[in-house]
């Protein structure tokens, strides 16, 4: 493997964010590589998600820098983000009940007829049906039916839908938020093997998870945090469960 | 397939519902009132009533679906109407482009709750709608001394009370209504902001995470809303010849009335501008119809509230009705 060889996608340096007496984030600085699957581990609250949220751009951070492709760069939405080539796609899947999993994929980044931009530009229904039925098809979900509501779907068809919204524009970097917690195990097989078909196509994945089973069997560097810290940067092929749980709760320092 | 097709036929009847009713309705008045109810001169006279309320409930619709609501739109409508008749006292303007006025105040209105709404935080638009219902409706007494100004401009009677004679006379506010119908109800359909205003009532949080700029959205909801009620100031003012400080006043409620009889869920995220129509015109020949069949005032209020009762719980039963077909 030439996995040093490649380029960094981003970096995040010296990040913090507070929620009024809480640190969430801090200091935490971390890079990702082009065809590289990072864990993301930590207990509740540890910070997983706030990291994450600040660059997906959901969440400003207080301080520290963003560099994406070696320019700095500051977010003021997940449009923004994206426009880098950086998703994200959430835990609770983020999705909208009441529309259609067309709209649902397209939301935010809805394809328009011709040159008419902004706002008011008009939608064409026609090309996103068929982008999002081939990018259904893509995750192995090609039965869910595009004009159903979101909120008719199963949990793991919500997820696959989830996943096609951030597919479809063709990201660097894909953030998956607890992607298998809701799902079965046949399901859960299924998002493991997109995730290395991602890595194939030379996508970064940052992949939070609190099933380490998971982590281990698909991440080639793992980082915990640890009350909003980093505390350690393990190689996905030569650790194991318990020294990442050891991290996770602290257990390291207090036997050496 | 059979199954895709009652679900379609569902679909409609789930949209388009109160279009149904609304037909339904005509023709129960059309069988107890015939010699009048249809007639001509009875259909112009319901569309020049109608087209205020058609009007405010459009804008009403846009707020509603992106789960707001806009309280504002009577007092909005009534201080459009005075500042207009006031700049065509002071005659620094023409007479021909005085009717601009008003839809400009109430969008300057619309865009100062939507400003309010994305910088103050407050918690609910409710809050920032009731406000500007007390100031503008303050603004307006300010303005007028509380006393009506009457004689408006040939152009703004036009849209009051001209006609178009489109090979039957149409009242030119019923054309108006329906073009502001067309224009909004094909944004909402057709474009990316249609998209995302349902996507912002569905799911605030669901479109944030999607990259819909949430403040763009309620700033051109509010906005439009402001402008349909200046519009509705026109041509009620047309329609009277006159600017009166108390017009509109419980205007807002009729609106929203207008708005859940139509359909759409107080909730956000679901209603469309044909059913709000056939829920604002409804109002509006339920009132006509009962009054030709001399049913008093006070029983039409009655029965507002008993359709409105009707209309909401039919929204609780399509919910149901959807959970069950989800788990067909």
């Amino acid at each position: 493997m030439e996995e040093t060889a490649r380029r960094f996608f981003v970096h995040l340096q010296g990040i913090w964010k507070r929620f009024g007496p809480i640190v969430a984030v801090r200091d935490a600085s971390l890079s990702i590589r082009r065809g590289e699957v990072l864990g993301l581990v930590g207990d509740n609250g540890a910070g997983k998600s706030s990291l994450m949220k600040i660059l997906s751009g959901v969440l400003r951070p207080d301080s520290g820098k963003i560099i994406v492709e070696d320019r700095f760069v500051q977010f003021t939405s997940a449009g923004d983000a994206r426009r880098c080539g950086i998703d994200m796609i959430y835990q609770d899947y983020g999705l909208v009940g009441s529309l259609s999993v067309l709209e649902n994929i397209f939301l935010g980044r809805e394809l328009i007829y011709g040159a008419l931009g902004g706002m008011i530009g008009v939608l064409d229904r026609s090309a996103m049906k068929r982008r999002s039925l081939k990018a259904l098809s893509e995750v192995g979900f090609s039965s869910i039916e595009v004009t159903r509501t979101a909120e008719q779907l199963s949990g793991g068809e919500r997820q696959a839908v989830s996943i096609c919204r951030a597919l479809v524009l063709g990201p660097d970097l894909i953030i998956m938020d607890e992607p298998t917690a809701a799902l079965s195990v046949k399901e859960v097989g299924r998002v493991l093997q997109l995730v290395r078909q991602l890595r194939s196509a030379d996508v970064a994945v940052v992949f939070i998870s609190h099933r380490l089973d998971d982590v281990l069997a698909v991440c080639d560097r793992i980082v915990v945090l640890r009350r909003g810290r980093i505390v350690a940067t393990l190689n996905g092929s030569e650790t194991n469960g318990s020294e990442v749980v050891a991290h996770m709760f602290g257990d390291v320092e207090a036997r050496a | 397939m059979q199954r895709l097709d009652r679900q379609r036929l569902r679909q409609v009847a789930d949209r388009y519902g109160s279009v149904i009713i609304l037909l339904m309705v005509v023709l129960a008045f059309a069988v107890l009132e015939p010699r009048y109810f249809l007639s001509a001169a009875n259909f112009n006279n319901v569309g020049r009533q109608a087209s205020v309320l058609l009007i405010l409930a459009l804008g009403q619709l846009l707020a509603v679906a992106t789960a707001g609501v806009d309280l504002s739109v009577g007092s909005v409508m009534s201080l459009s109407m005075i500042v207009m008749a006031l700049v065509m006292e002071g005659g620094a303007l023409d007479p021909s482009i005085v009717p601009a006025v008003a839809p400009l105040v109430g969008l300057l209105c619309g865009l100062v709750n939507g400003l309010g709404i994305i910088y103050l935080r407050l918690p609910h638009p409710f809050i920032m709608t009731l406000a500007m219902l007390y100031i503008a409706r303050g603004a307006t007494n300010l303005l007028s001394g509380g006393v009506p100004i009457s004689g408006m401009p040939e152009a703004v009677r036009w849209f009051g009370s001209g006609e178009l004679n489109l090979g039957m006379r149409i009242p030119v506010p019923l054309v108006v209504a329906f073009a502001a119908y067309l224009v909004i109800g094909g944004v909402l359909r057709f474009t990316r902001f249609g998209l995302q205003v349902y996507a912002v009532g569905g799911s605030e949080t669901g479109a944030l995470y999607a990259g819909v700029s949430i403040s763009k959205v309620k700033l051109g909801v509010y906005g439009l809303c402001g402008m349909l009620a200046g519009l509705a100031g026109l041509i009620l003012a047309g329609r009277t010849n006159s600017a009166y400080p108390n017009a509109g006043i419980g205007a807002e409620l009729d609106a929203i009335a207008a708005v859940i009889i139509g359909g759409a869920s107080f909730f956000g995220g679901r209603g469309n501008a044909p059913a709000t129509f056939a829920g604002a015109l409804m109002i509006t020949i339920f009132r006509n119809g009962l009054n030709l069949a001399d049913v008093t005032v006070f029983w039409q209020q009655v029965l507002i509230g008993v359709i409105v009762i009707g209309a909401v719980g039919l929204d609780v039963l399509r919910g149901r009705w959807l959970r069950k077909v989800a788990f067909d």
